[in-house]
């Protein structure tokens, strides 16, 4: 069975089908990419999986459950996390924060713990405060845990920002568009990171993304999305030779 | 059924007035997004310029009118240029803050000048009544809803007809777009104050004509209920702010006349808080969702 | 691990910080009290003293609604007057002992807070803010209607508190918004103003905490509210309305959204400056006016920005490496 399953999703706003019957899905373990011209609906595929918009027909499964009308933080509770095409990070807070945001769900201290100082509201903290370092130094980002996440540089904004998602402990991450505004150097550091993450945290990955290298070179599965619709599906090598896919790409280029 | 009629006109000269206000509160929403929570202290300020012009200098309804609305403009130019320009690029909330501390400065420096005490209006309208089969309508009834009905005319005629029309339109759409075209977006905001804050103006000359009496906090309450006509109509939607004044105008008399006088501005606000659950849009609004 | 030991020292440190702040507290009240008794500060100056503390209550839990969790509420006044008026029907018309009828004021005011705040707290922004104004202006409608409290002309209530009530309500309110600020529900509702969205995705409810701080705001608005009655002991529905809600917003936005020390230091300074002007209201009014204003474009993060004034930096206390501050 897959991890997880979209099966003939249509979602759409005010007349516009932003997405029309769209279905793929992706197995435990899969790297896959998610490529297609501008306005194609990748990132309402995205908001799709995560509660942000519920879809008007089609079903969605996650681990044999479905996510239809789930709200967000539940879904995120279901294993799901996810990156934002501009990032958003909690810009006013500090590195170390943002990451043990991540930790909420994960320890059991309740407000009246937290107002009295309780005991246990102190375990809890301490926990998840060693287990955010931890995982700050992971992504080398334990020397700035105290910078707020603004004044950051973007690629570590974009690292912050996948490290932030991976605490949430997912099963299934959502990347969208990584590498946007990267140059070719910290492209290739990304590729690395994904790579490294993957391994590490035995993730599926579901990928956005226009740097061709970057799909090309990682993703095992691609799928591409034109006006709301899958128009082709395969292995890289398939998709670089479909005629549909060029013919979309092109149409972009000259309209 | 006649006191159905008479309360259907007195609900549109009130009305009448929510919409001359709610016309500035929509067009200054739909251009900068901004609650200009000082816009009925424009209001406020424009009755009391009539005020002076008619009984100091002896202009006359229409003199006073006129030099009320221009007063008003520039008033209105000067607030957006000084207080809301600089936090054009801050978040809402500091603009909301701003707006409602320019509101309590007009309100104060109000009574400070003119003093807090209510000052009655002099007739500038003829006051004659007729009766036309049980219903009582007045000259200044009539000339309320005429003169706001003149004023949405030419107001419609310059957003839809005229060149600093279609750049109000074009900026309220997408700003930065509408600079790239060559459209001078700081002057397009300035007009908008400029036209909303003379139409304030206009109202609150009637107002005083039509109430008699005017007080620097005048402004308040006719503000929030602009405010509430332009949310019920769709904010940032011109005939919607105009429908809206009328529609709430009528609510307001209706809930009156049933001798609920006390309760009027809660059912206005209640009116306001269902809106914005049920159909924050509006009655004419499309639903805008954002983007993730 | 070196990172380990750091953390360990944090945690320690933020235990030991908490009781620090509550000794200074505690001397802060015990030479203000000497004051009062020996008439240094007197009967006109400790009325002063009793409105800092009631404006403290009010700053501070307004900011937990507006400046942490950035849910932007304008009717923060409302909340009080529920609570005065409870509070007031409880001693005048129950009879019930004056701390049986502040805990029934601050329970009656959080359920009400908490009725507001569900179905509004969908709404964003200038749309929340004027819906929350609008719940402000319908209870003061309601409380003219209300004969049975005295309608317009209001009611007479026994004097009830002194110094000692108002320092601890206070002591106690801003210990509890510093407690809950700083632990994971705190957190999670600065994600909330950071970046909804975000917040939602990283598992954070996000309609759970927004309420969660509107409510425990409400409880203690409401208790500033029960409080101020028994104190000047004569309540009437316009002392609730938007003006004072505005007052309570100058404070916060003065001190700094986001910052308790900062809204402890706005109450101060506002209250001063609202008692040397009290001859000359619309000037006050005037100058408040100015300093939003002002405020908002030249230093829109307050006096202290979010950030908190911490033992380290006047020297106490030790270098902390976490960030649980204070």
């Amino acid at each position: 069975m897959p991890l997880l399953e979209m099966d003939r999703v249509t979602c759409v706003f005010g007349g516009l089908r932003a997405v029309s019957g769209v279905s793929l899905h992706l197995n435990q373990g899969e790297l896959v990419g998610l490529i297609g011209p501008n306005g194609a609906g990748k990132t309402t595929i995205f908001n799709l999986l995560t509660g942000v918009y519920a879809p008007s027909e089609g079903r969605i499964q996650f681990d044999g459950e479905s996510l239809v009308g789930r709200a967000p933080w539940r879904i995120n509770k279901a294993g799901i996390a996810r990156t934002f095409q501009n990032i958003r990070l909690f810009s006013d807070m500090t590195v170390l924060d943002n990451v043990k945001i991540a930790y909420h769900n994960h320890v059991r201290h309740g407000v009246f713990s937290s107002i009295l100082r309780l005991p246990n509201h102190f375990r809890g903290e301490r926990e998840i405060e060693d287990k955010a370092m931890a995982f700050l130094s992971i992504f080398h980002l334990e020397g700035k845990k105290d910078e707020m996440a603004k004044n950051l540089p973007y690629g570590e904004q974009r690292r912050l920002e996948i490290a932030r998602a991976l605490a949430t402990q997912p099963r299934l991450l959502l990347l969208d568009e990584p590498a946007a505004g990267m140059n070719p150097q910290e492209t290739r550091e990304l590729m690395e990171l994904i790579r490294f993450i993957r391994e590490r945290f035995s993730l599926t990955i579901l990928l956005i993304e226009h740097d061709m290298s970057l799909v090309m070179g990682i993703c095992e599965r691609i799928y591409v999305l034109d006006h709301g619709t899958v128009i082709a599906q395969g292995t890289p090598e398939e998709i670089r030779s479909n005629p549909k896919v060029i013919e979309a790409y092109l149409g972009e280029v000259t309209s | 059924m006649t006191t159905f009629i008479q309360q259907l006109i007195n609900g549109l000269s009130v009305g009448s007035i929510y919409a001359l206000i709610a016309l500035g509160y929509t067009m200054v929403y739909g251009i900068i997004k901004l609650i200009n929570f000082a816009h009925g202290d424009v209001f406020m300020a424009g009755a009391f310029v009539a005020y002076f012009s008619y009984t100091g200098l002896h202009l006359g309804f229409f003199g006073s009118l006129v030099v009320s609305m221009a007063a008003c403009a520039v008033l209105g130019v000067v607030i957006e240029r000084f207080a809301y320009r600089p936090l054009r690029k801050s978040t809402r909330i500091a603009a909301l803050i701003t707006a409602i501390g320019v509101s309590l400065f007009l309100e104060n420096a109000g009574i400070i000048t003119v003093g807090a005490q209510a000052r009655g209006y002099p007739n500038m309208l003829p006051d004659t009544a007729f009766n036309l089969g049980g219903v009582t309508v007045s000259t200044k009834q009539i000339g309320i809803i005429a003169l706001t009905v003149v004023m949405m005319v030419i107001l419609q005629y310059i957003v839809h007809r005229t060149k600093i029309g279609k750049a109000m339109r074009a900026v309220a759409y997408d700003p930065e777009a509408a600079q790239l075209m060559g459209i001078d977006v700081d002057r397009t905001i300035s007009f908008t104050f400029a036209i909303g804050s003379a139409l304030a103006a206009a109202a609150g000359v009637v107002y005083g004509a039509y109430y008699s009496a005017i007080d620097p906090l005048m402004g308040i309450m006719p503000g929030l209920k602009a405010f509430i006509a332009a949310v019920l109509g769709g904010i940032g939607i011109i005939p919607g702010a105009m429908v809206g004044g009328l529609v709430l105008g009528l609510i307001e008399t209706l809930v009156q006349s049933l001798g609920f006088s006390l309760w009027r501005d809660a059912v206005a606000f209640a009116l306001l808080i269902l809106i914005l659950l049920i159909k924050p849009e509006g009655l004419f609004g499309k639903h805008a969702r954002e983007k993730v | 691990m070196t990172g380990m030991n750091a953390n360990g020292r944090a945690a320690k440190s933020s235990r030991w910080t908490f009781w620090v702040w509550i000794a200074a507290g505690l001397v802060l009240y015990a030479v203000l009290g000497l004051l009062i008794d020996s008439g240094v500060i007197d009967s006109y100056m400790s009325l002063i003293v009793y409105q800092m503390c009631l404006n403290v209550i009010l700053a501070v839990s307004l900011n937990l609604i507006n400046g942490f969790t950035g849910q932007f509420s304008i009717g923060h006044a409302g909340f009080a007057g529920v609570g005065a008026y409870t509070s007031a029907v409880m001693t005048a018309k129950m009879h019930l002992p004056f701390p049986a009828a502040l805990l029934v004021a601050c329970v009656f005011t959080a359920f009400i807070g908490l009725l507001i705040g569900i179905p509004t707290l969908r709404l964003k922004g200038d749309y929340l803010a004027i819906t929350t104004l609008g719940f402000g202006q319908i209870i003061q409608v309601v409380l003219i209607n209300l004969q049975y409290v005295g309608g317009a002309a209001g009611m007479t209530v026994h004097k009830e508190t002194n110094f000692t009530w108002l320092y601890f309500a206070a002591l106690i309110t801003v210990a509890v918004i510093a407690n809950f600020v700083r632990s994971r529900h705190g957190r999670a509702c600065i994600a909330v103003r950071e970046n909804e969205v975000a917040a939602e995705m990283m598992g954070i409810n996000v309609t759970y905490y927004k309420v969660l701080a509107f409510t425990i705001g409400a409880l203690f608005a409401g208790l500033a509210g029960a409080l101020a009655a028994h104190t000047f002991y004569f309540i009437k529905p316009t002392s609730y309305g938007f003006l004072q809600s505005f007052n309570i917003l100058v404070i916060v936005v003065l001190g700094g959204l986001g910052s308790i020390t900062g809204s402890i230091l706005g109450a101060v300074v506002l209250t001063l400056i609202t008692a040397l002007l009290q001859d000359y209201p619309q000037w006050q009014m005037v100058i408040y006016s100015l300093i939003l204003i002002l405020i908002m474009i030249f230093r829109p993060q307050g006096l202290m920005g979010t950030k908190e004034f911490r033992l380290s930096s006047i020297g106490l206390g030790r270098r902390r490496d976490g960030h649980a501050a204070p």
